[in-house]
């Protein structure tokens, strides 16, 4: 049987253990916990180790979703996760201006470990703070051959969107 | 959608980066501490601001620039009663008083003065409004930001800000293929001419700096006031002078970095993705 996987990163609390959730097949084994220090108590758990979801293809083939942990003090655990990935995707949370530059910072650390194809999601387009995908293009510096996809996590068929634009983007990039 | 946040994590200059190459047509409003700014764009080109107390009229802008008399603002404010900006420029012109381009130069210059100003504030809430306009008896002339931004950054000494925004000086610069972005308009200066000579994806900003015997300091400051003035953007460095890649690489061998997938796998994976 062979497995492939994809790493959902982006800054803390940006929407990566609700993407995976969306789309798992299996409930989220997540390796969350509570929040201890305030300034990072925005909501109740985080997650600590990743976040794993499973897609079945077949008998032969299944997909790893693969979440990193948000907080940096875990990014030992990034390089690992990297290894092997099919491409990744960078989650922002397109309402939070003051994680853009951490987001940025996580992408560029990706980029660096794999030359593997990626999208970045702006992600929480519900809220009505979120910055439109095109200024988040500009504002992340993300170059125009890399997509930058709108993406509301809670919502299925967004995160579908997403993963198919990633893998779309990494066919393409095997025929070239 | 909005555009709005606090000037502490999207400062000004990055928001004026991201009017300018968005082409954006509205208001941006800006509040700190109490005060209260706004600057208005069409197309991307600066046309108006006003902040705080200044009434932000012809009149007023004239007396400033020195092209009308104190007592000549004094009659104008007791007489012209609800005369728009427009009419009374007319009526200037026509009367001999100034010329075209003496409103048109006070407008520019009280305009610049008040946006470097409102440019150093790095704290409070901004929004931008889109498609909001300034009033309409106003006379707009448009700027390019371009050249507001590199003067600004031209005065920016903070180190720290320097660093966070251009951490790694391994990047190569490049010309943006956008149209529009032309150096023919901007007023460089000698040093930012020679490091615009050197841009090419080969050279590293470290590179460059060596090649024109500048300080790190220096050329961070060169470079980011022609990034965000929307002039060049950053390049990733050609792999073999990126220390973290070569470092990742030397961790561990190729094979195992890329995994062996087939088209077929990837064409599956996004069938049943499809029937989710
Ligand atoms: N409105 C809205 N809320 C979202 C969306 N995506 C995630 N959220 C919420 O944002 C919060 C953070 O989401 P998580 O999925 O826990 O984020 P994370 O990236 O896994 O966070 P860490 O693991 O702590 O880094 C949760 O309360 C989610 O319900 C979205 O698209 N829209
Ligand atoms: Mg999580």
């Amino acid at each position: 049987m062979q497995t492939v996987k994809m790493v959902i990163t982006g800054p803390f609390s940006s929407g990566k253990t609700e993407f995976i959730r969306s789309i798992s097949e299996i409930e989220v084994v997540s390796t969350e916990r509570e929040i201890s220090t305030p300034a990072e108590r925005v909501k109740d758990a985080t997650t600590v180790a990743m976040d794993f979801g499973r897609i079945t293809v077949d008998d032969d083939l299944v997909l790893y979703l693969f979440g990193t942990p948000g907080q940096r003090r875990f990014d030992f655990m990034w390089e690992i996760l990297a290894e092997g990935m099919l491409g990744f995707v960078v989650m922002v949370d397109s309402a939070k201006p003051e994680t853009f530059r951490e987001a940025k910072s996580i992408l560029e650390t990706f980029r660096a470990y794999a030359p593997t194809p990626y999208v970045v999601a702006a992600n929480k387009q519900d809220l009505p703070d979120a910055w439109a995908a095109e200024d988040l293009r500009i504002a992340l510096r993300v170059e125009d051959n890399v997509k930058l996809l709108p993406c509301i996590a809670t919502d299925k068929e967004s995160v579908k969107n997403v993963l198919l634009e990633l893998l779309y983007s990494i066919l393409e990039e095997m025929e070239t | 959608m909005a555009l709005k946040g606090e000037l502490e994590h999207f400062s000004t200059t990055q928001l004026f980066n991201l009017i300018n190459l968005a082409r954006k047509t509205g208001t941006l409003f800006i509040e700190q501490e109490g005060k209260q700014a706004q600057i208005s764009f069409r197309e991307g080109k600066l046309i108006y601001a006003q902040s705080g107390s200044q009434d932000g009229q012809l009149a007023s802008m004239l007396h400033r620039a020195g092209k009308l008399s104190d007592d000549q603002v004094r009659l104008i404010r007791e007489r012209a009663g609800t005369t728009s900006d427009k009419q009374l420029g007319l009526l200037l012109i026509n009367a001999g008083y100034v010329s075209q381009a003496d409103i048109i130069q006070s407008i520019q210059q009280y305009t610049l003065d008040v946006v470097y100003d409102i440019l150093a504030w790095s704290r409070g809430r901004f929004a931008f409004e889109d498609n909001r306009m300034p009033p309409p008896d106003r006379i707009t002339v448009p700027i390019d930001l371009e050249n507001v931004i590199i003067e600004y950054t031209r005065n920016m000494r903070e180190v720290e800000h320097l660093e966070k925004e251009l951490p790694n000086l391994d990047f190569a610069l490049k010309f943006p293929d956008r149209p529009g972005a032309s150096l023919r308009n901007i007023n460089l200066s000698v040093e930012e001419w020679r490091v615009v000579s050197f841009i090419n994806p080969k050279n590293s900003i470290r590179q460059i700096a060596k090649a024109n015997e500048m300080s790190e300091m220096e050329i961070r400051q060169i470079v980011y006031g022609l990034l965000q003035a929307g002039l060049v953007e950053l390049v990733r460095p050609p792999r073999k002078d990126d220390p973290q890649q070569s470092a990742a690489r030397r961790r561990r061998p190729t094979s195992q970095q890329t995994p062996q997938v087939k088209k077929t796998v990837v064409n599956k994976l996004i069938s049943r993705i499809k029937s989710l």
